[in-house]
């Protein structure tokens, strides 16, 4: 057998030296000891300020209608769609995390699994926002539902946008079970090790008398892992239904059979991006550099690098497809896209998600911090691009010239949008202050000690 | 009448001494005890006779079948009876549109029974447990290792089974009351 070189000590996913009590009392105390900072109090000011304008913008919206948004024939779909596709899509990176990386058995997903999925949650939430209020009266959203009415209507189960409000809800749902399943635990150990008797009220209600008996333990790795293997494919349905939307129509750039792996893809790219964005700023303000580590970082450059490429692969197919099919109003479409009034956004939307990323392709770069902060801002900015370019320029010029238009964005499409962001980072704050923001009892796991084999004696 | 004594409580530093302490348990004869650890060991389980994977698994199967046949025949009985629609001239019931929200409600369902179904098997809630009652246990969520023998094991004995834990050198061996 050949010998293999030994390979170069590779950067751990925790730093050596800590014990069971160390990582549980340094994480706990972030929530429970730690005084809350100032750099937390203003950035939860900013956010909840930013949040108002969210607020202020659906007031204004459900007293004068949609027809503060910028659409109309022929482009229907704007902001709304954009931004529902954007958030719903930086989601999935979360569970991509949490489900996918489990079932593969990769434990450095441990530290960044927690705050992961509370982004999920958190983006999924801003994305329903967007579709409930483009119906005009979101008080009536639930017509949406399959429920006996006394109008005798049911929904119109052949159409994907009924899919998408089964697809979306099932996915909220079970998200937001995965996270609370992953917690107990950790909601056991802030109960016993919390000074204050109200937070121990609390957190005991909602640990629900977790005590980490050997029989509880086995039932809830079983549910846990089951519960990974059913997100596994669920989040992959999600963007399929969401990109459904949109192939199943026969706008030209829309009808593809290119569009479910490509929306995946595109999914998981924007959300690797949003946890980098997160992950760099926490573990720097929190001092988590031991649990969070720069192999940490260097994996998830990777997964974007990789998801990149398939984007990029998706792009080449959309301009493949519109000269090979033939079809005049696909050739049109492209031609359109990269010299008609929206080229320079399709253009910016090229240089953010295909060619930026290709910096990670240097192991310089992708243990370079700052480096990735800014490829991820710029996939970010990219990817809302994509969608942008997806929804807006198939619509304002379709099959035929008498019924072209322009679409304009009016500053209720962007307040609305920018107050989302407020939204997502005001949940995102109060998730740090009050729940541990690494998944303790799975770091404990991660240590030497924690892996004991069948017939290990002790001394 | 309630017993004046739920079981002795032996607490362990390492995880290594857990599995080991509760193997020499179950050889020693005693079967009504639990132990109690700050994240799962799979060796644990194994050491106290605890194998396979339960019951759980059969009760997600059930609820991904209900959900997913729940699904289809809501979209049948709606689609085809209630309020059939020409879209497109497709067939009234044209199954292939029906997949994705078959799916969904299958996922949904399982994802409920296994979560649910956690919960009813472990008894969670559980408002009261007599482990809490001896201040120690609060380290079983961060760095300690417990285990408990219970009383109504038939070979429990106040002062043997003491003396039994006590020769695991345990840290401490405490009493649980009810």
């Amino acid at each position: 057998m050949a010998s293999i070189e030994p390979r170069p000590q590779k950067p751990v996913i925790l730093q050596p030296g800590h014990t069971f009590a160390s990582i549980t009392d340094k994480i706990s105390s972030i929530v429970l000891t730690q005084k809350t900072s100032l750099g937390w109090l203003l950035g939860f000011a900013f956010s909840f300020s930013i949040l108002m304008v969210m607020l202020g913008t659906i007031g204004y919206l459900v007293t004068k209608g949609v027809g503060v948004f910028g659409v109309n024939v022929p482009v229907g779909w704007g902001f709304d769609i954009i931004n529902f596709v954007w958030w719903i899509g930086i989601g999935h990176a979360g569970t991509l995390i949490s489900a996918i990386l489990l079932l593969l058995n990769q434990p450095w997903r441990q530290s960044i699994n927690r705050f992961a999925e509370a982004m999920t949650l958190f983006a999924v939430a801003c994305a329903g926002l967007f579709p409930l209020l483009h119906t005009g009266r979101p008080w009536l959203a639930y017509w949406l539902l399959p429920y006996p009415n006394t109008m005798g209507l049911w929904p119109q189960f052949k159409s994907p946008l009924i899919w998408d409000v089964f697809a979306v809800s099932t996915y909220a749902t079970v998200s937001a079970m995965f996270w609370f399943v992953g917690l107990i635990p950790d909601l056991a150990t802030l109960r016993d090790r919390t000074e204050s008797p109200v937070a121990r009220r609390i957190y005991g209600i909602l640990a629900m008398g977790w005590r980490g008996s050997v029989a509880h333990w086995q039932r809830y790795e079983t549910a846990y892992l089951l519960l990974a293997g059913l997100s596994t494919p669920l989040v992959l349905s999600v963007h399929t239904v969401v990109s459904f939307d949109f192939a199943i129509g026969i706008i030209p750039g829309w009808h593809a059979t290119v569009f479910p792996p490509y929306f995946v893809a595109g999914a998981i790219y924007a959300g690797f991006a949003m946890v980098l964005l997160l992950a760099i700023p926490l573990r720097a303000a929190y001092g988590l550099r031991d649990f969070i580590t720069t192999r940490h970082l260097e994996n998830m450059a990777k997964v974007l690098l990789a998801t990149g490429l398939i984007v990029v692969y998706g792009y080449f197919c959309e301009t493949f497809y519109a000269w090979y099919s033939g079809n005049p109003y696909e050739k049109f479409m492209m031609v359109n896209r990269t010299t008609g009034p929206y080229a320079p956004l399709y253009w910016a939307l090229i240089v953010c998600n295909a060619l930026a990323p290709q910096v990670l392709w240097l192991k310089k770069a992708r243990s370079h911090v700052p480096t990735l902060f800014v490829v991820s801002i710029v996939v970010s900015i990219g990817m809302w691009l994509e969608r942008f370019i997806i929804v807006v320029t198939s619509l304002h010029r379709d099959f035929l010239p008498s019924s072209w238009g322009m679409y304009k964005p009016t500053i209720f499409d962007w307040s609305l949008f920018v107050g989302t962001i407020g939204l997502f980072l005001s949940l995102l704050f109060l998730f740090i202050r009050f729940l541990p923001m690494i998944s303790i009892f799975e770091m404990r796991t991660i240590l030497p000690e924690a892996r004991v084999k069948e017939g290990d004696h002790a001394a | 009448m309630r017993p004046e004594l739920h079981g002795l409580l032996a607490e362990f530093a390492e995880p290594r001494e857990i599995v080991a302490a509760a193997r020499r348990a179950r050889e020693a004869g005693y079967r009504e005890m639990d132990a109690y650890t700050p994240f799962p060991i799979e060796a644990l389980a194994e050491a106290m006779g605890r194998h396979g994977r339960g019951r759980l698994p059969k009760i997600v199967l059930a609820g991904g079948i209900l959900g997913g046949l729940g699904g289809y025949l809501l979209q049948y009985w709606t689609s085809v009876h209630v309020y059939p629609m020409n879209i497109g001239g497709k067939p009234i019931h044209s199954w292939p549109a029906f997949v994705p929200v078959t799916f969904e409600t299958t996922v949904l369902c399982a994802a409920f029974a296994a979560v649910l179904g956690m919960m009813a098997l472990n008894g969670l809630p559980q408002p009261y447990h007599p482990v809490f009652n001896v201040p120690q246990f609060g380290m079983a969520s961060r760095n300690r290792f417990f285990l408990c023998i219970e009383t109504t094991d038939p070979k429990f004995d106040r002062k043997a089974t003491r003396d039994f834990l006590e020769s695991l050198r345990p840290i401490g061996v405490y009493d649980v009351e009810p």
